[in-house]
């Protein structure tokens, strides 16, 4: 018994722990989610997330320790995200032909993004730091955890709904897209990058090369639209 | 494949650095994303060693997020306190996003046969 504690506690202070952790859980929430038929409702994200602080909360481990280990795997969103230039290569003469539509619908979506979030909170009562929290919870972490800053809103609540946001568009996306009888996947990958940054677009990518282009350049050109006009709107308003 | 990897972080790099630099308002990652385009552009075309490198990392981009997602039991309290209107906020807005950008796409493109 004394040895198992011994163990434990050698293996709770190594990274091997918690990163092995984070890869079993998502091999886990894949396996279910490919036996599952691909039911949105079992996003191996979300599977995974739940599994990871299922273990954290019954082990008592902070957020900290477990990230010590993780964090090798996160740090590769970095690599990923600038390996997206590939897809878009590929896509790139029929990214060009539609350059106009393709920053119109964009710029529409973000807009349609931050209204509704905003208004749903300021109708319910939230206060002003809700508000500016959730504000630029389309746009990927970095840049929606800056924003936040800046309209005064809390940058770690906003990376949380971020994730939220994502996990919510990779889930119910393609839905919304069959019920308004979106079947273009030029328009399919760029309404989940704009509404789902990251994590829309690794889904997206699994479905279709042309949609995972269109939705690492939504993704991208959100980003940037959105750190340039939100704190200009913001500043009408609040 | 080696040399590839070296090609994508040096581009993420060359990021970072402008993105301090400069202070623009993109991260280090997806500035360089438009590097690493840029590279391609000028090569003409994408060796066949820098797809395999990047699609071992694209294929699994989903697994990436995980340990940022776990970040949320850090704000259990404030997230049970709110959390009716920020499940609102986030549902209808992030369908309202997906909704209207694919709509105004196909209003304004014309549509292509998928290849």
């Amino acid at each position: 018994m004394n040895s198992l504690a011994e163990t434990w506690v050698y293996l709770s202070a190594s990274p091997l722990f918690h990163l092995t952790l984070t890869l079993a859980a998502f091999q886990a929430a894949s396996f279910v989610f490919e036996k599952g038929g691909r039911n949105p409702l079992l996003n191996p994200v979300l599977g995974a997330v739940a599994l990871v602080v299922a273990v954290l909360v019954l082990t008592g481990t902070d957020y900290g320790t477990y990230f010590q280990g993780a964090q090798f795997v996160h740090f590769l969103l970095g690599p990923a995200t600038v390996a997206l230039a590939i897809p878009l290569y590929r896509q790139w003469h029929r990214v060009r032909e539609s350059a106009l539509a393709i920053i119109a619908s964009m710029l529409s979506g973000s807009l349609a993004a931050i209204v509704t979030a905003v208004g749903v909170l300021w109708l319910t009562g939230s206060s002003s730091a809700l508000l500016a929290s959730i504000a630029p919870k389309s746009v990927t972490a970095p840049v929606a955890m800056a924003i936040a800053e800046e309209l005064g809103g809390l940058p770690s609540l906003t990376a949380v709904l971020v994730i939220v946001s994502g996990i919510f568009g990779a889930m119910f996306g393609p839905m919304l897209l069959n019920l308004v009888g979106v079947k273009d996947w030029r328009a399919r990958g760029l309404a989940i990058g704009t509404a789902s940054h990251g994590i829309g677009t690794a889904r997206a990518l699994q479905v279709n090369e042309t949609a995972g282009a269109f939705s690492g350049l939504a993704m991208g050109l959100n980003a940037m639209a959105t750190a340039l006009l939100l704190p200009v709107l913001w500043g009408l308003f609040f | 494949m080696i040399g590839y990897l070296t090609l994508i972080l040096l581009c993420q790099l060359c990021g970072e650095v402008a993105v301090g630099a400069l202070g623009l308002p993109v991260p280090g990652p997806v500035l360089g994303m438009a590097f690493l385009f840029a590279f391609l552009l000028i090569r003409g075309q994408v060796p066949d060693d820098l797809s395999t490198t990047a699609d071992g990392l694209l294929r699994n981009m989903s697994l990436l997020f995980v340990p940022a997602g776990t970040g949320v039991i850090m704000h259990v309290k404030l997230l049970s306190d709110a959390l009716v209107p920020l499940s609102l906020a986030v549902a209808i807005s992030t369908s309202a996003a997906i909704v209207v950008t694919a709509l105004m796409m196909r209003l304004l493109s014309k549509e292509t046969p998928d290849e």
